[in-house]
């Protein structure tokens, strides 16, 4: 399935923007980031299509999913 | 302990600078800044007060944390009648000019009266004076700043000055200190400009002292490391400044776009904060004491200065439809160097874009750039002519309500109570709406920062869809956020602390010893008394509410696609949660609980 994965602030390094990429069915936001080598504790927000999922969550067929490190403003 | 314990007031009809003991006894129960200008305000200033005539006062008050040790402690507030919408005005600002206040040894300075001529006043310690200003009169920000610090002969003094938009009156126009740092909402720039005071310069050569200096300095040092390793004030907010939400609130589809027609915004990735980082700054600009430095200082063709904020951006982007960041920029500065809110500014310009489009500004009316999404020439060049009073740009210098008022189209104003809201659509994000509509000086969204948990997960995460249990959450927020207001010290630390830190640093500070829940309590009076103001100048349950178009036209696109606003569902709660009856009226119960 194809999954377009959005990056932001301190994740981009070494990494990239966006990128649609090609996963086996049933893979999980877990396996994602660890496919990007990017830790649990370096997300503070994960949403897919604009909902917050949890990290086990799993992705299904164009889906979006975006991921930030720890973030805020006013 | 940690107040000056001295006022300065100044009477600018009879000349009088006089110096009055701190009230100890409304010190202790409204804490200083916000809390104390406000109970201080309504105290002696008539019911009906027009906040433009000479009867209504200024303050300029800082709080018994600033400019002590503690981290953030450059705040100050400025607390007034608003000349936008007649409630209790207490806007915020950083930088430097409060703490500098605080070591010429006063807690605050009361301005009264009119002077005939414009004048300025200069404050050098113990030695107050004013002077004639009309050389300075029509001058803009940075002019102002530069010439006042020449003639006071010391480039460590800090300037607190009003631009053109104060001078004529705008409702929406900002004190500005630090060149660009500011006082932006309810237009207390008007106030200045109405009483012809153009500019306070202020040096101070004291020291703060504190109660118990040995855990003062112990807990100063505790709550440093809370804000270093915290992710938002250690690593986010220093590295991307408040822009870095542009894309996470767009992300969640609630970026408010083209007036609040649309939640998801295409030109959000070329106007973020990555981008910002990535091509226009070239240093981060932090305020006294301050270790997140969050601020920005950005350069593009030959402009620069302190800016753009996550606000401005999306005033000036988004909201008008526009991507180009240059543009932004450009806007930012003019708006700074008019002494204008760069929220009421740029939301207002995207109300003008959406009258222009549905035809009820013509186009022979527009003596400028065409008022078209997307215009990053329109924004810049209408912020000027709305800091001048230029043509039709001094119709938009009275705010979008009033503008929207004028054309027959009230509900294409994107305001609560007047106050135009800021960059988070309620149809997204249901307590931080309901926080909207509730916040006493109209739609505001730092009096109770509801985003934090609904959407970044702090303290925890909350369902921002969901109703269940948010009226309590807003009156939290709310109140800790009048006690922060309150104590002088920076709303971003709240990311990091909790209401513990906050009672621990006061009482050191102060000498007091009130426990987190007392504390919570102060806040809840500083929250009631503001209330209470409002109610007697006219407000009711009616004004509690939002827009039109988030209550009935659904989001139309994006991930908070299909939402309104449930604010009905959510208010009766709220009302009872506050201790008010249903006509959102604190009871009589209340108010003796409070001391009001």
């Amino acid at each position: 399935m194809r999954i377009t994965v959005r990056l932001f602030a301190t994740l981009r390094t070494n990494r990239f923007k966006e990128d649609t990429r090609e996963y086996p069915a049933g893979t999980t936001v877990a396996q994602v980031a660890d496919d990007l080598k990017i830790f649990s504790g370096e997300l503070a927000l994960i949403l897919v299509n604009g909902h917050t999922a949890s990290f086990d969550q799993e992705l299904n067929d164009n889906d979006i999913l975006s991921l930030f490190p720890p973030v805020g403003g006013g | 302990m940690a107040y000056a314990g001295n006022i300065l007031r100044i009477n600018l009809t009879t000349g009088s600078i006089t110096k009055e003991e701190l009230p100890v006894d409304e010190a202790k129960a409204f804490i200083g800044g916000r809390g104390l200008g406000g109970k201080m305000l309504a105290a002696e200033i008539p019911a009906g007060t027009d906040p433009l005539g000479p009867e209504n006062k200024i303050f300029f008050i800082t709080g018994p944390l600033t400019a002590t040790s503690a981290p953030t402690s450059g705040r100050y507030m400025v607390v007034t009648k608003s000349p936008l919408n007649n409630v209790i005005a207490s806007s915020n600002s950083g930088g430097y000019w409060g703490a500098e206040l605080k070591f010429a040894g006063y807690d605050m300075v009361i301005v009264e009266g009119k002077a005939k001529e414009p004048v300025y006043i200069s404050i050098r310690d113990e030695q107050v004076e004013i002077h004639p200003a009309s050389k300075l009169w029509g001058k803009q920000t940075s002019e102002v700043v530069d010439e006042l610090i020449a003639e006071f002969g010391d480039p460590r003094a800090r300037v607190l000055n009003i631009g053109p938009a104060g001078e004529n009156l705008s409702p929406i126009a900002a004190v500005m200190n630090d060149r660009w740092r500011a006082a932006g909402r309810s237009g207390v720039g008007a106030v200045l400009g109405a009483k012809n005071l153009k500019a306070i310069i202020v040096r101070g050569s004291g020291k703060v002292q504190v109660a118990q200096p040995e855990k003062f300095k112990e807990v100063v040092s505790g709550v440093l490391k809370k804000i270093k390793e915290n992710g938002v004030t250690g690593e986010g907010l220093p590295a991307y400044g408040t822009s870095i939400l542009v894309n996470i609130i767009n992300e969640h589809g609630m970026y408010p776009t083209n007036n609040f027609r649309e939640g998801v915004f295409a030109g959000a990735e070329a106007t973020s904060g990555e981008t910002i980082a990535e091509k226009y700054l070239t240093k981060k600009d932090p305020c006294y004491r301050c270790p997140i430095a969050c601020g920005r200082y950005c350069k593009v063709d030959d402009v620069e200065g302190g800016g753009p904020e996550y606000e401005t951006v999306w005033a000036y982007g988004a909201d008008c439809g526009v991507s180009d960041l240059p543009a932004i920029i450009k806007a930012n500065k003019v708006c700074n160097e008019m002494g204008l809110d760069t929220i009421s500014a740029g939301a207002t310009i995207a109300a003008a874009m959406e009258l222009f489009q549905c035809g009820y500004i013509k186009p022979e009316e527009v003596d400028g750039p065409e008022l078209k999404w997307g215009s990053g020439e329109a924004i810049v060049e209408w912020t000027r002519k709305m800091g001048l009073g230029e043509g039709l740009g001094a119709k938009l210098a009275m705010g979008s309500a009033s503008l929207c008022e004028a054309y027959g189209a009230p509900e294409l104003s994107m305001t609560v109570k007047k106050l135009e809201l800021p960059a988070y659509d309620p149809r997204g994000i249901m307590g931080h709406g309901l926080q909207y509509a509730t916040a006493n000086r109209g739609g505001c969204h730092v009096r109770g920062y509801m985003v934090s948990p609904e959407i970044l997960g702090i303290p925890e995460p909350l369902d921002r869809f969901s109703i269940e249990g948010k009226a309590e959450w807003v009156k939290t927020y709310q109140d800790i956020t009048a006690v922060i207001d309150s104590l002088g010290i920076c709303l971003f630390t709240s990311f990091a602390l909790g209401a513990q830190d906050y009672a621990d640093l006061y009482n050191y500070a102060t000498g007091e010893n009130l426990s987190a829940e007392e504390l919570l309590s102060c806040g809840d009076r500083i929250y009631n008394n503001e209330r209470l103001f409002n109610l007697q100048e006219g407000y009711s349950a009616s004004d509690d509410t939002l827009p039109k178009r988030m209550l009935a036209e659904p989001m139309p696109d994006g991930p908070s696609k299909g939402n309104v606003h449930p604010l009905d569902k959510m208010l009766p709660k709220y009302y009872v949660i506050r201790g008010w009856d249903g006509d959102g009226v604190p009871t009589t119960e209340k108010k003796e609980a409070l001391g009001l």
